[in-house]
């Protein structure tokens, strides 16, 4: 129900009504961009961002310094513990 | 999918597995005495299980499937309200898909469909708004269901509405709030929960800040957690380096799409259209206070209730129903005696089973049940 789905803005259609349109996975559809609107952040500056989009709404927009870095760690554990299990298992008796 | 299908490399997910297997030894758990970790949001048992998460981790950890799925703690009496409007001469009544097999006392807006009543399956709260223009000499509701990830949505809508001037348009509201029933569930005596998975997208609007108690007061560490298989199994290492390191803190998983500072911009929508309700009812858990909104008065003549003179008065759930239970996990859906026989994802007796979220359609969907079945009875002949 909470169910949020990336997307790419790939135009503003609206800016003073804040409507754009987005594509998600081949999809597109009308966005509301409300929720990622301020002051430093006009409409304009939406286009070509990545968001996070629920029901409607164009919820977050995703950072891809913070999806690096956790991509980064992931490959850390998960390539250490296949590293770890190699040497703990190395059958040289 | 960018930022989906990074989170879901397989040879990852076996490497990141064997590390939350030796955390889990290094913690001493084991079949019988587990690490216990409530994914809170229905999203993410949902995910749990569509991957088969559980099936790659040992049996010393075990998931409790928390409250986290607005569908499934939809009690029945407001399900009846719903269907006291859908019936009404002259109304559209327009509900997210999930909430149209909910069961109330007297049948689902399905079947009141079936019966008649105009009833309009909806994605977003703003094709409901896009009915009312379009129907002026209709009533057009709209069911407002859902946590925080949902509230800016509906109150966004409403805001649209009284700046075009729209009056026939109305919400029924239904939003819940996930953090005093994170308390009511830590003051359960019943329970015993050694960390959690917290919900990524309510985090994105309430931000991390709120579950700050769970740390602090309940000495219990939470990681926000995004809805990848990847994301999940990140978390849920976080969790238990935090139990090695006996640490208890607020962690963030899913920085890509959650700020740690929420959404203030969403927030302040919410709290100019919606004021706190002093109690809500959820199903299996009963009355929690303070754990809902309402319309503010400000917004008095977008409220369904209102106009529609609702008073919503409480029905039980049906007997043989242990939703309840399963909610707290306190039991497997497997270990109701309804589950699978007198009620199934085609006809459900409790709201478990009508959302893919819900724990029940889980099991029933991906067979886990027989695995665990088996495995009980493998144990019963044993001992």
């Amino acid at each position: 129900m909470c169910l949020g789905v990336p997307g790419q803005i790939i135009a503003i259609d609206d800016p003073a009504k804040l409507v754009a349109t987005v594509d998600v996975a081949g999809i597109r559809r009308k966005v509301d961009l409300s929720c990622i609107v301020d002051e430093n952040n006009p409409p304009e500056s939406c286009l070509h961002a990545w968001v996070l989009v629920h029901v409607g709404f164009a919820m977050s927009r995703i950072d891809e310094a913070e999806a690096e870095a956790t991509l980064k760690v992931l490959h850390e554990i998960g390539e250490l513990a296949v590293e770890r299990e190699a040497m703990l298992t190395s059958e040289v008796q | 999918m960018k930022y989906a299908d990074e989170f879901r490399d397989s040879d990852l997910a076996h490497g990141l597995a064997k590390a939350i297997a030796e955390q889990l030894d290094a913690l001493g758990a084991t079949e019988d005495n587990p690490i216990r970790i409530m994914e809170v949001c229905g999203g993410h048992t949902h995910a749990i299980f569509r991957y088969g998460l559980a099936d790659l981790l040992p049996k010393s950890i075990e998931f409790l499937h928390g409250p986290g799925c607005p569908v499934c703690v939809l009690p029945r009496s407001r399900v009846d309200d719903c269907l006291a409007i859908a019936m009404k001469p002259n109304v559209i009544f327009a509900t997210f898909g999930d909430a149209m097999r909910v069961p109330g006392s007297r049948g689902s807006l399905l079947q009141a469909k079936g019966d008649g009543a105009d009833v309009r399956m909806v994605y977003s709260p703003l094709d409901a708004l896009t009915l009312a223009r379009r129907n002026p000499d209709k009533e057009v509701v709209f069911f407002a269901l859902g946590f925080e990830t949902t509230m800016p949505s509906t109150a966004l809508t409403v805001l649209k509405a009284r700046s075009e001037g729209i009056t026939n348009f109305s919400l029924l509201v239904n939003h819940i709030t996930i953090i005093p029933t994170l308390r009511a569930i830590l003051d359960d005596p019943e329970m015993r929960i050694d960390g959690f998975i917290g919900p990524g997208h309510v985090t994105m609007i309430i931000g991390t800040e709120p579950y700050g108690f769970i740390a602090s007061e309940y000495k219990k560490p939470l990681v926000v957690a995004g809805f990848e298989p990847l994301d999940l199994l990140q978390s849920l290492h976080m969790v238990l380096k935090q139990k090695v390191e006996q640490r208890c803190e607020i962690e963030n998983q899913y920085a890509r799409v959650v700020p740690n500072s929420g959404n203030a911009v969403a927030r302040k929508a919410v709290e100019q259209v919606y004021e706190t309700r002093a109690h809500c009812e959820w199903r299996g858990l009963g009355d929690i206070e303070q754990s809902g909104v309402q319309f503010n008065a400000a917004f008095a003549a977008y409220d369904a209730e209102k106009k529609f003179s609702i008073h919503n008065a409480s029905v039980p759930d049906p007997a043989e129903c242990r939703c309840g239970d399963v909610l707290k996990g306190l039991a497997k859906p497997w270990q109701c005696p309804a589950f699978g026989k007198a009620c199934t994802p085609e006809i459900p007796l409790g709201a478990l089973m009508v959302s893919s979220e819900g724990s029940c359609a889980a099991y029933y969907q991906y067979s886990a049940v027989h695995n665990e079945a088996l495995e009980e009875a493998r144990k019963a002949k044993a001992s």
